[in-house]
């Protein structure tokens, strides 16, 4: 069997979660780095990585989420997701991975195509000006689907 | 570990052809390899890039990743995807005769 390589892939981000973000991004990236093309579609709670007044304030979920290996009465409990999110950013930052602002930014500026879902724009009442500049536009499922003919999707 | 040969030297190279040992490397292997992946004209900000993958692989032990590329070698992400559509990161390295990047980012 010939493996044909990856021409382009379409991310999905549905989550609002760090740990629900940093995957699709590091998806859609890396495929610009192997010179693939990407596209990144953030729908549902995925909205916030992308709306510029949430954006800074993505937090680790700490409750049911098995593993973190923490248990659920203590990830409850006030200050300890802000906790646990600061040791995680810091852990990435020391990775060089960038904070999830920024990440969209050289995503963008690698040539991925952001797009925002529009169900979830209307469901949210968000706006164009709600989002960062970076993003191409809000689209529906059918566009989406257009947009992704002849490569891969990736749901995350 | 295979070599080939090019401008009538023998080289190490890894599977996809990056450059085992960069000592190996000159600026006239950089254009032979440069043409080999679609890259016909070397410009002043090519080299720029390159030297500074270079610079930073033979100074650190590793190659640069894309965000520090974009941030410190004088030109930026945009620019970089311009000159390097490929890749930047992993056509520069190829380029500058140095190990394939391992990072994800």
């Amino acid at each position: 069997m010939s493996t044909q390589a990856i021409q382009k892939v379409s991310v999905i981000v549905s989550r609002g979660s760090l740990e629900g973000i940093y995957p699709g991004l590091i998806l859609a990236n890396g495929a610009r780095m192997e010179g693939i093309e990407a596209n990144l579609f953030f729908t549902f709670f995925g909205l916030d990585a992308i709306t510029s007044r949430r954006q800074n304030r993505i937090k680790v979920a700490t409750v049911g989420n098995p593993g973190l290996h923490l248990p659920t009465w203590l990830g409850a409990l006030p200050g300890v997701s802000w906790l646990v999110t600061r040791m995680m950013s810091r852990r990435i930052e020391s990775l060089d991975i960038p904070p999830i602002a920024e990440f969209v930014q050289l995503c963008a500026d690698s040539g991925v195509r952001l797009f925002a879902c529009k169900a979830s724009v209307d469901l949210f009442g968000l706006k164009r000006e709600d989002f960062v500049d970076s993003l191409e536009d809000v689209i529906t499922v059918g566009e989406f689907y257009e947009m992704a003919a002849g490569g891969e999707i990736i749901f995350t | 570990m295979t070599t080939i040969r090019l401008l009538d030297r023998e080289l190490e190279v890894d599977a996809e052809g990056f450059l085992q040992k960069p000592e190996q490397w000159n600026e006239e292997l950089a254009v032979e390899i440069a043409r080999s992946v679609g890259i016909t004209e070397l410009t002043d900000r090519h080299w720029k890039v390159i030297m500074f993958m270079r610079d930073t692989y033979l100074s650190t032990g590793s190659a640069p990743s894309i965000r520090t590329l974009g941030k410190t070698s004088g030109v930026d992400v945009k620019e970089l995807y311009k000159l390097f559509p490929k890749g930047p990161a992993k056509l520069a390295a190829k380029i500058a005769g140095i190990p394939k990047p391992k990072g994800c980012i």
